[in-house]
C-alpha cells in the first residue's frame, strides 16, 4: 500500500465518522462541529486528488463562512431538544436499512471494473498550476456562468437581508410615501377666536 | 484494493451520499440538521465531480464544483434567514408547529 491510499483510507475514515456524528449527534452545535471537521477532511481528500484551488476555497467558504454563520444560527435559537429528536429511533432501523441498501447498490456498480482508472494514469505533471487552469477556463469559457453566480450570490444576499430586516425600531425616520400625500390641512389648524379689546 | 482508484472515491461519495440521506430520515423534525445533511449531499457530489474531474483529466469539473459551491453558500444563507424569521413568529423550529398554512 503506498502513501497516498494510506492518507485516502485515513481521511476517508475521519469523513465517515465525523458525517455519521453530524446525522446522530444530539446537540446541534457538536453537529455543526462534525460537519466543520467533514469539511476540513474532504478538503484533504480534495488535495490528494490534486485540487489544490478548490480544497483551499473549500476550506476559507465553508467552514470560514457557511459554518460560522451555521453556529451563530443555533446558538441564537432556543431549541428544545428532547421535541426535535422525536421519532429518531423510530426511524433508525428503517433509515440505516435504507442506507445500506443504497450504499451497496451503488458499491456494485461503482467497484465494477469500468472505474478501475489507476491514479499513476491520471497524475498532473509538475509545474502544471490549478489556479492557473481554472482561473484561464473559468474567465474565457465560463464568463457568462461565473457572471450568473455573481447574480445568484446577489439575490442570496438581498433576499436574506429581506426577510430578516424588521425595519428601524429605535431611530426616528420619515415615510416619504406619508410626506408626499399630506395635506396642509393635517399640519396647520386655523382657530376661530372673537377679538380681544381691552 | 491497495492501489488508489476512480471507483475509491466514487464509493466514499456513494457512501456520504447515503448518510446524507439518512441523516434526512432519521432528523425530520429538526430543521438545522436537515440544512446540515442538505450541505452533506452536495459535498457528496462535489467529490464525484472532483474525482471524476481528475481521473478524466478534464479541469472543467473543477469549475462546476466552483458553481456549486456558490450556490450551496446562498441556499444555505436563504435556509438559515427562513428558519431565523421561523424562529421569531413560532417561538420554535419544530416541524410539527409549521401547519398554519393548512388552515
Amino acid at each position: 500500500m503506498d502513501i497516498q491510499t494510506a492518507v485516502f483510507y485515513f481521511l476517508s475514515a475521519i469523513l465517515i465518522f465525523a458525517s455519521l456524528r453530524v446525522i446522530t449527534a444530539r446537540n446541534p452545535i457538536h453537529a455543526a462541529l462534525h460537519l466543520i471537521l467533514a469539511f476540513f477532511t474532504c478538503g484533504g481528500i480534495w488535495a490528494l486528488l490534486q485540487a489544490e484551488f478548490l480544497a483551499i476555497a473549500l476550506i476559507l467558504v465553508y467552514v470560514g463562512a457557511v459554518m460560522v454563520l451555521f453556529l451563530f444560527v443555533v446558538m441564537m435559537l432556543d431549541i428544545n431538544i428532547d421535541k426535535i429528536r422525536q421519532g429518531f429511533w423510530n426511524y433508525l432501523p428503517l433509515g440505516a436499512l435504507v442506507g445500506m441498501l443504497m450504499v451497496m447498490e451503488m458499491g456494485l456498480v461503482l467497484g465494477s471494473k469500468y472505474f478501475q482508472v489507476a491514479a499513476a494514469d491520471a497524475m498532473v505533471p509538475a509545474g502544471v498550476s490549478n489556479t492557473k487552469e481554472i482561473g484561464a477556463l473559468m474567465f474565457s469559457e465560463y464568463v457568462y456562468p461565473f457572471e450568473l453566480a455573481s447574480i445568484v450570490l446577489l439575490v442570496g444576499m438581498i433576499a436574506a437581508i429581506v426577510l430578516t430586516y424588521r425595519g428601524p425600531k429605535k431611530s426616528k425616520y420619515t415615510n416619504p410615501n406619508q410626506q408626499v400625500f399630506v395635506k396642509a390641512k393635517d399640519r396647520m389648524r386655523v382657530l376661530q377666536m372673537p377679538v380681544e379689546k381691552d | 484494493m491497495l492501489t488508489l482508484s476512480l471507483s475509491h472515491f466514487l464509493i466514499l461519495g456513494a457512501i456520504l451520499f447515503a448518510i446524507s440521506i439518512v441523516g434526512i430520515f432519521l432528523n425530520r423534525k429538526n430543521l438545522l440538521v436537515l440544512l446540515m445533511a442538505i450541505e452533506l449531499m452536495l459535498l457528496s457530489v462535489n467529490m464525484n465531480f472532483v474525482a471524476f474531474s481528475h481521473y478524466l483529466q478534464d479541469i472543467s469539473g473543477q469549475i462546476f464544483v466552483f458553481f456549486i459551491l456558490t450556490v450551496a453558500a446562498a441556499e444555505s444563507a436563504i435556509g438559515l434567514a427562513i428558519l431565523i424569521v421561523l424562529f421569531r413568529n413560532l417561538k420554535s423550529i419544530h416541524v410539527d408547529d409549521l401547519g398554519s398554512l393548512k388552515g
